[in-house]
């Protein structure tokens, strides 16, 4: 995810304050939301801090506590998030880190998504995003810090307070202690004062005895699981404000077409609870009092769609464009493509191998499918400032866009970010695959706040797609069956240069992320980038390249193993030798499975099965699945998944138990159900019916082990996915004897 | 029309072929209750009348009058209802949480309709799309409450 656009420190829009105590100054308490009394913290300290620093030395991110934290009166502590929640528990990781060193139970915390601006980026890559498994593992030491710098300004307040050195106070969860007097002060007594000290200086602050660590590494519960059970947490598609009226869009069936007559346009204006008809950028909208009736008048519109014009600046989608067709294209695109990785003398190792092996595998499109439907509310307020309610996974970026769209200052827009109901990647700035600049003209054409949903429909018109690929593979093998050359060229349009609608000057390394990098001791290996633009908008999905990669990668090496007459299982475990951390994962899930079993075998209720096993090493972690499979009425039974994966350490085991499963559930999906197909330039499924995703029925048992070899803490709501489908397909083809060089599954029919 | 919901009753301004899910989100602003897919594929929208799962999003109201409608707000008022949710806490069942409060009415639903359900007749009620996969999470719950004859779930 390098390629990301990112807002330079220019457009960085909340300039460095004085250090302020918003307490004082009442500042912010209504659009906070806080009760009456309640004390806010705000924006807090110079930039200037870093003068200790060498001048050249990046910023120390996240230290100006104020900003992040109000500690209430009656203890509870609001922690603004530089991640936005979406399901992978980081608002609870984060309460966990702070809480930690701030000396305050994570149950005590108030979690929400930070405002947009420089204080509240936390990875030293200074940019903010949610995305690229990337928050803990960037964001955890300092946040940890900040936590600390919070403990050392009660430590101070308290010092002052009681009129002793700071040195003879200590913490408890909640409150600064004199032991030696028995005294103690609350942190929510103390918050006033201390949010007005000086933040220290943030090289200096010490840090918990990891060995002491008491919410750290342990299953802490998630904050979120009460209001997610009972329907109380709020998503975008459930905000509401005064005045708001609700629109329904219906876009060209094909990308670039614009707007031509509306020929029922009165029909509809005329329809119950229909308040306007508009003409958007590509698409007709209708507001109405309700939504239900938007959405029917906006399909009801009968449109008629002009073509693209030639200077369209969009990925015009051509009437003829068919996923069958372009899959073939790319496999018999020729050209050696750009190199990623060219390590030894391929052409050579190949020419004097005694078996070389050619096969040629796909991928397909597929979508993020979150079960919440896009939705944005927009609403310009009287004094000609713009509020927007919208799904994001980067709300800088969101503003920015937006600020450039509208003409406004970005001082006065206000981005509100609410839980995400689900996105796996759906939720950055996509052109065209996003509902904000629609509602924020609706809401601008209106005089009204707009809520804009879209259909399900709408969603599977514009959401944008994981990219396919058609890899070409050669494999050389010696004449102990051993493999000695691998060369890929992946024919295919990188997510990021999709994004981008531009060419990588070299490669784009989401593109072959998984082919590239991978950990075998094959001297001889090229793996390269073919670029074959599609017309298709991209995007990233959980595990971007890697959840197709590695099942290219990992599939092919199961083909040299039975060309080389090898076990593949035993063929890894060569191919790693001398990487002690890989082979102890591999052991790791063998172990698991009872020991490694390829098969096929006879089960204890009588059907034929077979394992199959494959590794990753996604986001800065290690994966290694086994699979169990079998065959039912043609198709694939998934009984067991067993994984085992090492992101160098944790924060909670709990929430990476269910973040594996999880990724395993969708990769289950990808490799046994899902397909976007487009015939004559328009998605043939719009909604669930005709676009499965993996129901319960399907769902596999999942045994996880986490290893933590305490290397450089890696990602982990990504990592786990990508092994899931080679291991399957492995699988499949030891059951069945057939070699599957493709996805979903449920394109084939099995005979065992 | 009147709609008896979460057992108030409450006077209906929208036609009455608009799907429940609708009124009860809009006109009603009872949010709780989600839309996923309007089409009856994904359960996001699960409310339960007259004590069985129902997908709202493909319900019209006309067909609603006299009959007792429990969305999400009302569960932890409902003694099984409750018993659900202290599950779904105990199991730590959500991610994303979009699709938990349609899974949370189809596992009360099932569970008032037979107090302790085979597992085939849990699989046949449990079959709400999601797509953060805590499939096997809350199967953990919903087999749990299934064999919870002494109360072993307490609530929250």
């Amino acid at each position: 995810m390098d390629n990301l656009s990112r807002p330079t420190a220019a457009e960085d829009v909340f300039s460095a304050a004085q250090p302020t105590n918003i307490s004082r100054r009442r500042f912010l308490l209504a659009s906070a939301g806080t009760a009456a009394g309640a004390f806010v913290l705000g924006f807090g300290f110079p930039m200037g801090d870093a003068r200790a620093q060498p001048a050249a030395a990046a910023p120390a991110r996240a230290t100006k506590v104020p900003a992040f934290l109000e500690i209430r009166p009656d203890n509870t502590i609001r922690l603004q998030s530089p991640f936005i929640e979406g399901g992978q528990g980081i608002f609870t990781a984060m309460a966990q880190i702070v809480g930690e060193e701030l000396d305050a139970d994570p149950a005590t915390f108030v979690v929400e998504n930070a405002p947009p601006g420089s204080d509240y980026i936390a990875m030293d890559s200074g940019r903010r995003i949610t995305g690229g498994s990337s928050s803990v593992r960037f964001g955890y030491a300092n946040m940890r810090r900040l936590g600390a710098l919070g403990r050392a300004m009660l430590l101070q307040a308290a010092a002052n307070r009681l009129d002793i050195p700071a040195t003879e106070l200590d913490t408890q969860p909640g409150r600064v202690v004199h032991v030696a007097s028995g005294r103690s002060i609350t942190y929510g007594e103390l918050a006033a004062d201390a949010m007005d000290l000086p933040v220290p200086d943030p090289g200096g602050v010490k840090l918990r005895d990891p060995a002491t660590f008491r919410w750290i590494g342990k299953p802490v519960d998630r904050l979120d699981v009460h209001d997610k059970s009972t329907g109380k947490a709020i998503y975008t598609i459930d905000t509401h404000v005064d005045g708001m009226l609700h629109a329904a869009v219906q876009h060209a069936p094909r990308l670039g077409m614009t707007v031509g007559a509306l020929r029922n346009e009165d029909q509809v204006k005329a329809m119950k609870g229909v308040h306007s008809v508009h003409r958007l950028p590509g698409a007709v909208a209708v507001v109405a009092e309700r939504w239900w009736n938007a959405k029917r008048a906006a399909e009801a519109l009968q449109v008629d769609w002009r073509e693209a014009a030639a200077d369209s600046t969009l990925r015009v989608m051509p009437a003829d464009f068919s996923t069958v067709a372009f899959q073939e294209r790319l496999a018999s695109e020729t050209g050696d493509g750009v190199d990623a990785e060219n390590k030894g003398n391929v052409p050579d190792a190949l020419k004097n191998a005694k078996t070389v092996v050619s096969a040629t595998y796909h991928s397909q499109y597929v979508r993020h499918a979150q079960l919440e439907p896009p939705s944005a509310l927009a609403r310009f307020n009287a004094d000609g400032t713009l509020d927007v309610w919208l799904p994001n996974q980067a709300p800088d970026l969101f503003l920015a866009d937006i600020a450039k769209q509208t003409g406004l200052d970005p001082k006065r827009i206000t981005i509100h970010s609410p839980l995400l109901g689900g996105f796996f990647g759906r939720h950055f700035l996509y052109n065209a695959a996003c509902p904000y600049p629609q509602a924020i003209q609706l809401a601008k054409e209106t005089g009204r706040p707009i809520k804009l949903i879209w259909s399900r429909e709408e969603e599977f018109l514009r959401d944008v797609a994981r990219p396919m690929a058609a890899v070409r593979f050669r494999g050389g093998l010696d004449a102990n069956g051993m493999p000695v050359a691998l060369e890929a060229i992946s024919a295919t349009e990188g997510p990021s240069e999709g994004i981008a609608n531009k060419r990588a000057e070299k490669y784009d390394p989401a593109a072959v992320e998984g082919l590239a990098g991978k950990a075998y001791a094959i001297p001889n290996r090229r793996i390269a980038q073919l670029y074959v633009k599609t017309p298709m908008m991209l995007g990233y999905w959980r595990s971007v390249g890697n959840s197709m990669n590695d099942f290219f990668y990992e599939t092919f090496l199961d083909e040299l193993a039975d060309k080389g007459g090898q076990d593949p299982y035993a063929l890894r475990m060569h191919l790693l030798e001398g990487n002690p951390r890989l082979t102890k994962l591999l052991q790791a899930v063998g172990e698991m499975s009872g020991g490694w079993k390829r098969g096929p075998f006879t089960a204890e209720d009588g059907t034929r099965r077979a394992r199959g096993i494959a590794m990753a090493s996604p986001f800065g972690s290690q994966a290694a699945a086994i699979a169990e499979v079998s065959i039912k009425d043609g198709q694939v039974v998934v009984h067991d998944i067993w994984e085992a994966i090492d992101p160098g350490s944790i924060v909670n085991p709990a929430i990476v138990n269910a973040q594996v499963s999880g990724a395993v559930a969708l990769g289950l999906s990808q490799v046994l159900l899902e397909e976007a197909v487009y015939e004559h330039g328009q998605p043939v499924a719009r909604n669930y019916d005709l676009y499965p995703i993996l129901p319960p029925g399907r769902m596999a048992r999942v045994h996880v082990r986490v290893v933590e070899s305490g290397e450089k803490m890696g990602g982990i709501g990504e990592p786990p996915l990508p092994a899931i489908p080679p291991a399957v397909a492995n699988a499949v083809s030891t059951l069945t004897g057939q070699r599957v060089r493709s996805m979903p599954l449920s394109k084939y029919t099995f005979k065992v | 029309m009147e709609l008896q919901i979460n057992g108030e009753t409450h006077q209906i301004q929208s036609d009455a072929d608009t799907p429940l899910l609708w009124v009860i989100r809009d006109e009603l602003g009872m949010t709780g209750t989600k839309y996923g897919c309007g089409l009856a594929q994904c359960g996001a929208c699960t409310v339960i009348v007259d004590g069985v799962a129902m997908r709202s999003c493909v319900t019209p109201i006309d067909g609603m009058a006299g009959k007792q409608i429990t969305t999400i707000e009302a569960i932890e008022g409902d003694g099984v209802g409750k018993r659900v949710v202290a599950a779904w806490i105990k199991h730590q069942v959500p991610q994303c949480g979009y699709c938990q409060s349609g899974q949370v009415m189809a596992a009360t639903a099932l569970l008032k309709q037979v107090q302790h359900p085979t597992d085939d007749e849990i699989a046949a009620a449990m079959i709400n799309l999601c797509r953060c996969g805590t499939y096997n999470a809350i199967n953990a719950a919903v087999h749990e409450l299934a064999g919870d004859t002494a109360g072993a779930v307490k609530g929250a």
